[in-house]
């Protein structure tokens, strides 16, 4: 493997007494699309929480582009490159819909990604752009929030659960504009709930259940028993 | 506009600053020492002071308030009623109890006649830079990309970070912005009456009215809260020097009594 865009060595963490994450090991080339799995409660958000440096972890324990980026903070974090679709999206509801664009670009990063671009990906929010961010259906909210984290133009992009609570037509239309997100060479790891969504636009799947990887594998060969396995811990 | 500054910075950092009241005054003593050293006119001291005051507003923020900021809203209240009593026991060694005044020459007893009313010129500027100030700072707010940031993260600091912005630095900005707005109060209040060590409490005071009065975090609805206490307070004035105070506070029991959340609550800022 040529050297890792993401690793993370013997990750922990916490909230408060509790511990959320024990020991997760992972690499991730670059170019590569990984999803993650779990049950609710598994530590998945948690995951990419402390990836993105909302939660703060000792240097080593998380390496991005060859940096112990583990205690950094967030910001420093995006400025090297990796940006997160956030669980429920979380728009900044004062922003209007093309504002939350713009914020996302204010790093400045050079990249194929700008308001233009984001508009041709998901052209409804090009009519949309002056509305509050909070007058948007959930599904167009969606389209915000992973427009917001593009208009970046990150290395890696994490994405956490984008198909939450959204209709099957709308997840369907996320989905299909995945590949030409993730096509040209951007890293990603996907957060999904739904396991045969995830397989399909991933290369390899990780599954997490009470804070511990207890299964990896390619995505095309990995069994549905071995999931089911690790997903419930059940045989 | 010195209620402004504190709208400010609660609107962005839900901060209440107990302190800010001594900062106003602060601003007046840095004027009168500016205008005592170099001679000038008290108005363009604010060229000395508005930006001698950021400063302090940034370091401060970054210095120490940023330790305090939390789930809490304690810790911050302490340490701004901490640094009140220091400020005030500073001025008390540094300017003495006296009250103390700016002068401004002619332009304080200046006045134009306006369709028979003569106004003062001095209340007048006041009330034009007051104007001028919430203006730039509403534009700021909604048409820059600085104003976005502010709006990001006064409204969810952890995704603001995923942003790349670093709140902290946008706390100082914030608490900067918000001194040096102050600064131009403190000067013209300065100018206007004399002030003593503890004048700053009672400003405070007023301050929070006109916040509240206002809306909390709407800048337009703040000046509005401000001219309601200053028109209550002359109304007294007349009739009993003694109402003056009185009738500013009766009046924000009343707006309060009819609209709790404010006249002009927050509407998208
Ligand atoms: N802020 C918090 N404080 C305390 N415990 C938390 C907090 N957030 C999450 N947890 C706990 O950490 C564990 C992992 O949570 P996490 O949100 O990472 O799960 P998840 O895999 O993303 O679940 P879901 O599929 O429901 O989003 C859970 O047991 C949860 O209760
Ligand atoms: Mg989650």
């Amino acid at each position: 493997m040529p050297d890792p865009i993401l690793s993370l060595k013997k990750l922990d963490a916490f909230y408060g007494d509790f511990q959320a994450l024990y020991g997760v090991d992972m690499e991730m080339a670059e170019g590569e699309v990984i999803a993650i799995i779990g049950a609710n409660g598994a530590g998945k958000s948690t995951l990419l929480r402390s990836i993105s440096g909302l939660m703060s972890n000792e240097s080593d324990q998380v390496n991005f582009l060859g940096k112990g980026i583990g205690a950094h903070r967030a910001d420093e974090i995006a400025a090297l490159g990796l940006a997160l679709v956030p669980e429920g999206r979380q728009l900044f509801p004062s922003l209007s819909v093309e504002e939350n664009l713009l914020i996302g670009g204010r790093l400045n990063r050079k990249g194929p990604w700008d308001l233009q671009s984001v508009f041709d990906l998901f052209p409804v929010l090009k009519e949309r752009r002056a509305y509050p961010s909070t007058a948007l259906s959930g599904g167009q909210q969606q389209m915000v929030a992973i427009g917001r984290a593009l208009m970046a133009n990150p290395d890696l992009i994490l994405f956490d659960e984008i198909s939450l609570g959204l209709a099957p037509v709308i997840i369907k239309s996320i989905y299909d504009a995945l590949p030409g997100i993730v096509g040209d060479g951007m890293s990603a790891i996907i957060v999904e709930q739904d396991i045969s969504k995830a397989l399909s636009v991933s290369d390899r799947v990780y599954c997490l259940m009470e804070g511990r990887v207890t299964l990896k594998g390619a995505a095309d060969s990995i069994s549905r028993e071995a999931i089911s396995h690790a997903y419930f811990g059940i045989d | 506009m010195f209620a402004a500054g504190l709208s400010l910075i609660f609107g962005v950092m839900r901060l209440v600053n107990i302190a800010h009241g001594d900062f106003i005054v602060l601003s007046a003593y840095l004027g009168l020492t500016v205008v005592a050293s170099t001679g000038m006119h008290p108005l363009l001291a604010l060229i000395i002071v508005v930006p001698t005051m950021a400063a302090i507003g940034y370091f401060l923020q970054r210095g120490i308030l940023n330790q305090t900021l939390g789930d809490d809203i304690l810790p911050p209240l302490l340490v701004t009623f901490g640094l009140s009593v220091i400020l005030q026991n500073l001025f008390l060694a540094g300017y003495s109890a006296d009250p103390q005044k700016m002068d401004a020459g002619a332009l304080e007893t200046a006045s134009v006649s306006v369709a028979g009313l003569s106004l003062g010129i001095l209340p007048l500027l006041t009330f034009g830079i007051a104007i001028v100030v919430i203006a730039s700072l509403q534009y700021m707010f909604f048409c820059t990309s600085l104003g976005r940031a502010f709006r990001a993260v006064s409204d969810n600091q952890d995704i603001a970070q995923l942003m790349g912005l670093n709140k902290r630095h946008m706390f100082g900005l914030a608490m900067g912005i918000a001194l040096g707005v102050t600064a131009i109060a403190g000067i013209l209040l300065g100018i206007r009456t004399s002030f003593d060590p503890t004048a700053g409490s009672a400003r405070l005071i007023f301050g929070f009215e006109a916040v509240i009065i206002g809306g909390l975090g709407n800048l337009w609805g703040t000046l509005a809260g401000g001219i309601i206490l200053g028109v209550a307070q002359t109304i007294g004035a007349k009739i009993d020097p003694g109402w003056q105070l009185l009738s500013g506070h009766i009046a924000f029991l009343i707006v309060l009594a009819i609209r709790p959340q404010g006249l002009f609550p927050r509407v998208s800022g």
